[in-house]
């Protein structure tokens, strides 16, 4: 199963902090996964292509979209980072 | 020494720990962060901000500092560091954020303490969400902050 998270304004905007899938039939990479979940959740479409930026992480590494998925990987969306 | 914590810190024990680990250094710079009222130069300074929240990623964020603090020792002598940054609920006026660092010289600590700072308010995850009187709303990232980093990067 995958586990993703989600935080700040996008986890807002799911109204959700994580969730588990299994990695859908398919969808082999990150571009793959956040269209599959993008059909399911508008507000995710919504923050994709409204100019937001929406960075992913794969086991708490930022990656792009071409990056290969595994079942059991750890899956982060979240917004540019503001610390410091 | 990295941590990252909900609770305040103390620059004296932090200097003196950055003093002791290194063991005989000629330069200790210390960087404290700081929650400001007016927060944002466009914001509106009628509605100062009155507090704010510090949201992380636990797990990729010792990661990514851990990361950071390799990076600044490959690139400069440092006999010590340290980075302590809070989240959770802050106040403004509240301490934020620290980066510390001793090395022989002074150069190698300054430009390691702004390194590392560079680095972790764009590349670690953490966001920062402010309160105002009418309401709150999620800090947007500048491009003046990779901007730094790209400097780091020549």
């Amino acid at each position: 199963m995958l586990t993703i998270h989600y935080f700040a304004s996008i986890r807002e905007a799911l109204g959700r902090a994580e969730e588990t899938l299994a990695l859908p039939s398919g969808v082999d990479d990150v571009a793959g996964l956040v269209s599959h979940l993008s059909a399911q959740r508008p507000a995710l479409q919504a923050l994709d292509t409204s100019g937001n930026t929406l960075l992913v992480a794969v086991n708490q590494t930022v990656v792009d979209r071409s990056w290969k998925l595994s079942e059991d990987d750890e899956v982060a969306f979240f917004p540019p980072m503001t610390g410091g | 020494m990295i941590l990252v914590q909900e609770q305040d810190f103390d620059l004296a024990q932090v200097y003196q720990s950055l003093r002791q680990q290194a063991g005989d250094p000629g330069a200790i710079v210390t960087f404290t962060g700081l929650v400001r009222e007016i927060y944002d130069q466009d914001a509106d300074a009628s509605n100062p901000v009155t507090g704010l929240f510090l949201e992380h990623y636990p797990g990729m964020t010792e990661k990514c500092l851990e990361d950071i603090a390799r990076q600044a020792r490959d690139r400069w002598p440092l006999q010590a560091l340290c980075i302590i940054h809070r989240v959770g609920e802050l106040r403004p006026g509240d301490q934020i954020v620290l980066v510390g660092t001793a090395s022989s010289h002074r150069h190698a600590a300054f430009e390691a303490a702004q390194f590392m700072m560079d680095y972790l308010k764009s590349k670690a995850p953490f966001w920062k969400k402010q309160r105002g009187k009418t309401g709150s709303e999620w800090v947007a990232s500048r491009d003046s902050d990779s901007e730094a980093i790209a400097r780091w990067q020549k």
